[in-house]
């Protein structure tokens, strides 16, 4: 039967459906899924770290044909699915220090290449804090040197399991542990920023990409493409925190579709350097429906609301936009 | 056992920690009403059928359909369809085109001989008098259930205002003929020309235990207007019946037609394709009031229908019509300006409305008959006579066919319980899904299917059918456009979106499970299941 669509209900946004094609479902509607992060875990209700490590590395896992050994920075991740000597991991798993996740996964690989075991694929994960703050160096050597491993961060903008604190990636205004909202210009400074992906992108390695744990389906294309190649590869997960953020636990996903449609989170493909292809932007939303839905921006909308500070982070999403060509030119 | 240095314990899994014991929230699966089944005159489970015909699998689709109404490829021509005004879709693009789905799936039918069985017989028997939809509905709905019918009917073809008040360019006759032979194929007897005069009698020497009454409203109301010299002025339900019965009155060359509803705008279209020239309708409020569909309104100016809105006739001389200007006052009522005008016209269609002639009924033992000749009814559709059971057009009700077809279900189902010395209870109704429980980020926009037209010239000159139906291709389309309103559609999402692994997929069909032993109550699920069929609820300790 001729079908003009080729999704249900038009356009699958959903995680699958009974009237799609086998081939188009994702790898998280099918019941043999890895689950590789099983139940039990210790994560906070509503924990996007916990959903967007499972999504990527049951893809991950699909991919790699189940041959595939994960490496993990210290971090939130590491602290819920491992209290000795309970682990909620289904695949090999090995715990690294905060900041050597990417020289372990250099390790690992070399000690595959060494035996002769290259069909085994290495990935090493970690959180913001452990990316791009405390692991950066050696993040930085694993791109420069090319190293054959899918580095993914899992990125919820602070230092949560210590009990939020501020990181490289905490956006400015933020209220964190180390930020309060005191002083003239409350919550954490508006500094240069600092964009991992793009950093990531100035060591010409094969694939960067950035996704959010709200759109399941771009995110695990970006992890099947990461998978498909060779070398040093970066993928930087958007992943909201209910506990740091002061989101609602069943908010997660409409958060992170907030930060997505604003354009503060924009999603991209990089290929050698290069971007190579962007998400465009569904339902462009104003910066407010992403801050409004998080206490961590309470302050921005206190009265008097600081306009001048809105006004900035505004700029930042219109900003990125522009340079993603994140909309359709005639809408932009 | 032996273990490696330094280690002490046994590896086990985070599977033993129970997090279940952290919820205070606990998601539940629910099925919603969806606000079109809500809004349904026939109570049809649209929602339901459109999930079969998501699929492909229409003649399932077509089975849900008839649980409920039994004249689907009627009623996807000349129902109005509420549901469509309710459709949760509306709100995001346009609504679902229910009816031409349901159209298809009626001539699919119909094409391919679909039936429906009988229940075992029951051996009782029930009398229905009128053959329009509302006592076809009732005959359909009492044999499913197995009892014996007969219709009387006093005019020479089944079908009532369906066949002698809806003109064929809306329903052509062969898709009403079709469907009511498969009812009367079900073994319902059905007598023309046999007018009751009598029901107790007639209950009495046919052995009948319980009559159903649904004879219409088809005495057309009159208005009186100075006439100096005689004109022609007839209304349009016998317009219409005499086009039906092959005798089509001569109307002249221009016709004035005096009314707002849909007859009016019927008995106009009908007058151009017997070859008026000009065909005008006289109104006294406006277009907004007319209490006329608009879709109606829309086409009837495409024939080149011309309407006078804030008019009254005050008097005819021959061809010469006066009509009085009129304007709305602040409550909206027309009010006379004693400005006058003047149309030429060689008739005059009244289509005022129509009276019950309730005559026969008069004599029944504790039948009340209200002033305006509309025939009291309890919950149950049970007038003051025990077992004698009315609906359709003569009972307090809005007069649609659709109204008259859910009339004749729910008057089955109580004459059903009543036969068995029962009183029927309908089924508790769910929740409506009010479209804040939809999230809708999950659908993408998709236009609605459009139907084909009739051309122009042939809109004006024949009476072939105006709108065409939705090839497999666009019906599948459209019917896959349905957001499943508070029905589980097993879109995944529940299971995906659970941070813990605490959705059981249980396979194609059987829908979820929740693993409470796990789920931590984030509510994530039920925040982005797309359809609402998802509800919190606390958690008791």
């Amino acid at each position: 039967m001729a079908q003009r669509i080729k999704f249900y209900q038009t356009g699958t946004f959903t995680v699958g459906n009974r009237l799609l094609d086998e081939t188009a479902r994702t790898v998280q509607a099918t019941l043999e899924r890895d689950n590789s992060l099983t139940s039990g875990h210790r994560a906070c209700q509503g924990c996007g770290e916990a959903l967007g490590a499972r999504y990527a590395l049951d893809s991950a896992m699909r991919a790699a044909d189940r041959k595939m050994v994960a490496v993990n920075a210290t971090g939130c991740l590491e602290v819920f699915s491992t209290p000795y000597p309970e682990t909620s991991w289904r695949i090999a798993w090995l715990h690294s220090l905060f900041g050597n996740a990417p020289a372990v996964a250099t390790g690992v690989a070399a000690a595959l290449r060494a035996k002769g075991r290259e069909d085994i694929r290495v990935v090493a994960q970690g959180g913001d804090g452990g990316t791009v703050d405390i692991g950066f160096g050696c993040l930085s050597g694993m791109f420069e040197r090319n190293d054959d491993v899918l580095y993914i961060c899992y990125d919820n903008e602070a230092y949560m399991n210590t009990g939020v604190q501020r990181s490289g990636s905490t956006p400015p205004t933020a209220r964190t542990a180390t930020t309060p909202t005191v002083g003239e210009h409350p919550g954490n400074v508006f500094g240069q920023g600092k964009n991992a992906p793009l950093i990531a992108m100035a060591h010409n390695i094969p694939y960067v990409a950035t996704a959010s744990v709200c759109d399941l389906h771009d995110l695990e294309a970006k992890v099947n493409t990461a998978m498909s190649l060779h070398g040093a590869r970066y993928v930087h997960v958007h992943v909201p925190c209910p506990l740091g953020w002061g989101s609602q636990p069943c908010d997660t996903l409409k958060v992170a579709r907030a930060a997505v449609e604003s354009g503060l989170f924009p999603l991209f493909e990089a290929r050698d350097g290069r971007v190579t292809e962007v998400t465009p932007i569904r339902r462009k939303v104003p910066v407010e429906a992403y801050l409004k839905l998080q206490k961590r921006f309470a302050h921005l909308f206190k009265e008097p609301r600081d306009e001048q500070a809105l006004a900035a982070i505004q700029a930042i999403a219109d900003r990125n936009i522009a340079r993603f060509e994140l909309i359709d030119g005639a809408v932009a | 056992m032996e273990k490696p240095f330094a280690v002490t314990l046994d590896v086990g899994s985070s599977l033993a920690n129970l997090t279940g014991s952290w919820r205070t929230e606990r998601p539940l699966y629910v099925d919603r009403l969806p606000p079109c089944n809500h809004a349904c005159p026939a109570g049809e489970n649209i929602q339901g059928w459109l999930y079969h015909a998501e699929e492909g699998d229409y003649e399932a689709a077509w089975q849900v359909l008839v649980r409920d109404n039994p004249l689907p490829a009627v009623h996807g021509r000349v129902c109005y369809h509420p549901c469509e005004g309710a459709c949760s879709r509306g709100q995001l693009d346009e609504a679902v085109s229910i009816h031409a789905v349901e159209r298809f799936l009626g001539d699919e039918a119909l094409k391919r001989g679909w039936a429906v069985e009988a229940a075992p017989e029951s051996g009782k028997r029930v009398l229905v008098i009128g053959a329009g939809p509302s006592g076809l509905s009732a005959a359909y709905h009492l044999r499913r259930l197995g009892h014996g019918v007969t219709i009387h009917e006093a005019g020479p073809m089944a079908g009532g205002m369906m066949r002698f008040g809806i003109p064929k360019y809306r329903l052509p006759r062969d898709v009403l003929d079709g469907e009511i032979a498969r009812i009367l194929g079900m073994g319902v007897e059905l007598r023309l020309e046999a007018k009751v005069e009598d029901i107790p009698g007639v209950m009495a020497e046919g052995g009948f235990d319980a009559a159903f009454v649904a004879v219409g409203a088809h005495l057309a109301k009159r208005v009186d207007i100075p006439a100096r010299e005689a004109a022609k002025i007839l209304d349009a339900v016998s317009l219409l019946r005499g086009i039906e019965s092959g005798e089509p009155p001569k109307l002249g060359r221009r016709v004035v037609i005096y009314g707002g509803g849909n007859t009016a705008l019927d008995a106009a279209r009908t007058a151009k394709r017997l070859g008026a020239e000009e065909a005008v309708i006289v109104y006294r409020r406006t277009r907004e009031q007319m209490p006329a569909h608009d879709f109606e309104v829309a086409e009837a100016l495409e024939e080149g229908i011309l309407i006078n809105w804030l008019r009254t006739i005050k008097q005819i001389d021959e061809t010469t019509f006066t009509v009085e200007r009129m304007e709305l006052d602040d409550t909206g009522w027309p009010q006379p300006t004693g400005e006058f005008e003047t149309i030429e016209a060689d008739s005059l269609v009244l289509a005022l409305g129509q009276n019950v002639d309730t005559s026969f009924l008069e004599k029944v033992p504790g039948v009340e008959i209200r002033k305006d000749g509309i025939v009291e009814v309890d919950e149950h559709m049970m007038t003051g006579h025990a077992g004698l059971f009315a609906g359709g057009d003569m009972v307090p009700a809005e007069r649609t066919v659709t109204v008259a077809v859910g009339h004749g279900k729910k008057a089955a189902r109580n004459i059903d319980a009543y036969l068995r010395g029962e009183v029927y209870a309908p089924p508790p109704k769910p929740e409506v899904v009010s479209f804040d429980l939809l999230n809708t980020w999950y659908y993408t926009d998709a236009d609605q299917s459009v139907q084909p037209m009739l051309d122009s010239l042939r809109r004006r000159t024949t009476f072939d059918e105006v709108l065409g139906g939705l090839d497999e291709d666009s019906a599948l389309f459209e019917a896959r456009r349905c957001l499943s309103c508070g029905n589980c559609f097993e879109c995944d999402n529940c299971y995906g979106v659970c941070p813990d692994n605490a959705v059981i997929k249980l396979g194609p069909g059987k829908r979820f499970e929740f693993n409470y032993d796990f789920c931590k109550g984030c509510g994530l699920c039920a925040a982005e299941c797309p359809c609402g069929a998802i509800k919190m609820v606390p958690e008791t300790i």
